[in-house]
């Protein structure tokens, strides 16, 4: 204000934010990196440092430096809650690569007027509430759910399956809920591929099996890669799903990190949990990236 | 030029998968068509049940408006209609701004830790729902910030301002910028040209944006149920609360509305977005 005054010219101001492209550049900045690196950065950095921290016997954080909590991965326990979600997250991204691959196949044939609406159509419920979408797999899949009143009511069944509260449900929730990022990079893979390339291999007599898994496939290879590690890792991280459709022995590594914070209240062991689990996420993240999605 | 390359690329459409056999078309056909009905049939079952006579939330008894008209007798979920509105509205505000702020700066300065930043940038979008939402938490407990509608607001700007981000720049990659050096040619300044022809060529990128950013906002269950306080419920902690307490047909109603706004709201942002210039995968 003061270096204002001293100028009389009218735009004083904006002549030395003109001079001096610096402080234009600082001026876009500023509110986004003050936001993020008060309200994220810094928030990521106390997690690391808790995550070497002790939880004391009220619950309150101890100041003493270790690696305890990451030492307690190796308990059995944990491990086996590691190797389920694995497990769950590896099966939801076959069984989506598996619905999502021709799906994508089909609309990438389409003309593109087609194209367009049916990836319209694929995109807004991804983009719908989750929570939601999940609750709608509760009134399907429960014990007095909708399959299993039909199937009692048409005396096909005289017991409910065992569809709900178990891996089952949440592996149906995770793939519906993600399988849709699976179909958009293998589009994008597919609608670029040179069909040229399937004739030539048919014109020299390789059949359909062949020409699919020996030239398709492995052109593709990249959307699929891409679209796999865009399903693994929020089911990998999941929280919601299996919370709501799984039960009280389908446990992922999401709850447990909630249960740390919000109910054992083993702070420093949740943040090493979480911090793991950030570490997996940005692992895969860099391949995705590697593999050239973004050229896709 | 492109016409051409347009109408080639739709001949060789034409004849994709004619090599294949029958069978095999059929099954892409078919997986197609499943996956689609797949994706909407538990939307639809959610929707027509919520217009259920019956308190049983799946026996079909008749058509009736009720657990609609009880949601608006239901103080609690319009105070978490209010709520959600709030942070929404709010969050979507300050995100869009800064969010168009720094994608200017990104695309089109050169600055020291432009790389880290852009990281940071990224990082929001990446990380795992519960890994944010235990660190903010941790954060507003340490710093001794009581939990409100305003913790919950400070966490929806550190995620939406990413996601604002992605698509300004993905505008302003194809930004024609002799349209810039025209106004100032004649005689326009920064300030003017900003205003009468950055600002105008970009708006269908910010508002598809801020839809973005309001429809998340509106959605998130995870970050809000960690940074929520008492008496800062929103519509997904409400729905959350009921169904961990019991299926009523008020879940349907409540869930159908949510999801019948949401989509209006995509529609809405895809139609901007196309406006913009921007494909559908660009949202992806």
């Amino acid at each position: 204000m003061t270096a204002n005054s001293s100028t009389p010219e009218k735009h004083s101001l904006l002549d030395v934010i003109r001079r001096r492209p610096g402080i234009q550049v600082f001026l876009l900045i500023f509110p986004s990196l003050f936001w993020l690196v008060l309200f994220f950065a810094i928030p990521l950095i106390i997690v690391f440092v808790y995550s070497f921290l002790k939880r004391g016997p009220y619950g309150q954080v101890v100041w003493d430096f270790n690696l305890n909590n990451y030492a307690r991965f190796f308990d059995p326990l944990y491990l086996k809650i590691f190797a389920r979600s694995f497990k769950i997250a590896g099966i939801t991204t076959v069984l989506s690569l598996l619905l999502g691959y021709p799906m994508a196949y089909w609309i990438a044939t389409r003309t593109p007027k087609w194209r367009n609406i049916l990836l319209l159509l694929l995109m807004i419920p991804y983009w719908t509430n989750f929570l939601v979408r999940t609750y709608a797999w509760i009134l399907i899949l429960r014990d007095s759910g909708l399959i299993n009143s039909l199937l009692m009511g048409w005396g096909l069944i005289a017991e409910p399956l065992p569809l709900f509260g178990n891996d089952f449900a949440i592996i149906v929730g995770l793939v519906y809920g993600w399988f849709p990022s699976v179909v958009l990079p293998c589009y994008a893979a597919i609608e670029r591929l040179d069909f040229s390339l399937v004739e030539a291999a048919q014109d020299l007599y390789a059949n359909e099996a062949r020409a699919f898994f020996r030239v398709i496939f492995p052109i593709t290879l990249p959307g699929v890669i891409a679209g796999s590690i865009l399903v693994f890792i929020p089911s990998l991280g999941a929280y919601v799903t299996p919370d709501l459709l799984g039960g009280a022995k389908s446990v992922m590594i999401g709850n447990v990190i909630q249960s740390q914070f919000l109910s054992v209240r083993d702070i420093p062991f949740g943040s090493a949990f979480s911090f793991v689990l950030m570490v997996i996420m940005l692992g895969a993240t860099l391949i995705y990236f590697r593999v050239g999605a973004r050229t896709l | 030029m492109s016409t051409l390359v347009q109408e080639r690329k739709h001949t060789r459409v034409a004849r994709r998968g004619s090599r294949l056999g029958r069978g095999l078309r059929a099954l892409i056909t078919g997986s197609g068509i499943l996956g689609f009905l797949f994706l909407y049939i538990p939307i639809l079952i959610l929707i027509i049940f919520s217009f259920n006579a019956s308190r049983f939330v799946t026996t079909w008894s008749g058509f009736s408006l009720r657990w609609y008209g009880e949601l608006f007798q239901d103080d609690a979920m319009m105070l978490a209609l209010r709520n959600s509105l709030v942070v929404a509205v709010v969050s979507t505000l300050i995100s869009t701004v800064f969010g168009t702020l720094v994608s200017l700066a990104m695309e089109r300065h050169r600055f020291f830790g432009k790389l880290a930043f852009d990281a940071l940038l990224y990082l929001p979008i990446i990380i795992p729902d519960i890994a944010m939402a235990v660190m903010l938490l941790l954060f507003f407990v340490m710093s001794k910030i009581t939990l409100s509608l305003t913790t919950i607001i400070i966490s929806h700007v550190a995620f939406n301002i990413s996601f604002v981000a992605i698509v300004v720049r993905a505008r302003l990659v194809g930004f024609d910028r002799s349209l810039e050096d025209a106004a100032q040619d004649l005689g326009a300044n920064e300030i003017q040209t900003f205003w009468y022809v950055t600002l105008p060529l970009l708006m269908p990128a910010i508002l598809g944006g801020a839809l973005l950013a309001f429809t998340l906002s509106l959605d998130d269950f995870v970050i809000t149920f960690f940074t929520a306080g008492v008496g800062s419920t929103t519509l997904p902690l409400r729905i959350y609360s009921m169904v961990k307490l019991g299926i009523t047909p008020e879940i349907n109603a409540i869930s159908a509305l949510m999801l019948m706004t949401s989509m209006t709201l995509l529609m809405l942002s895809v139609i901007l977005q196309r406006k913009g210039g921007g494909s559908v995968a660009d949202i992806a």
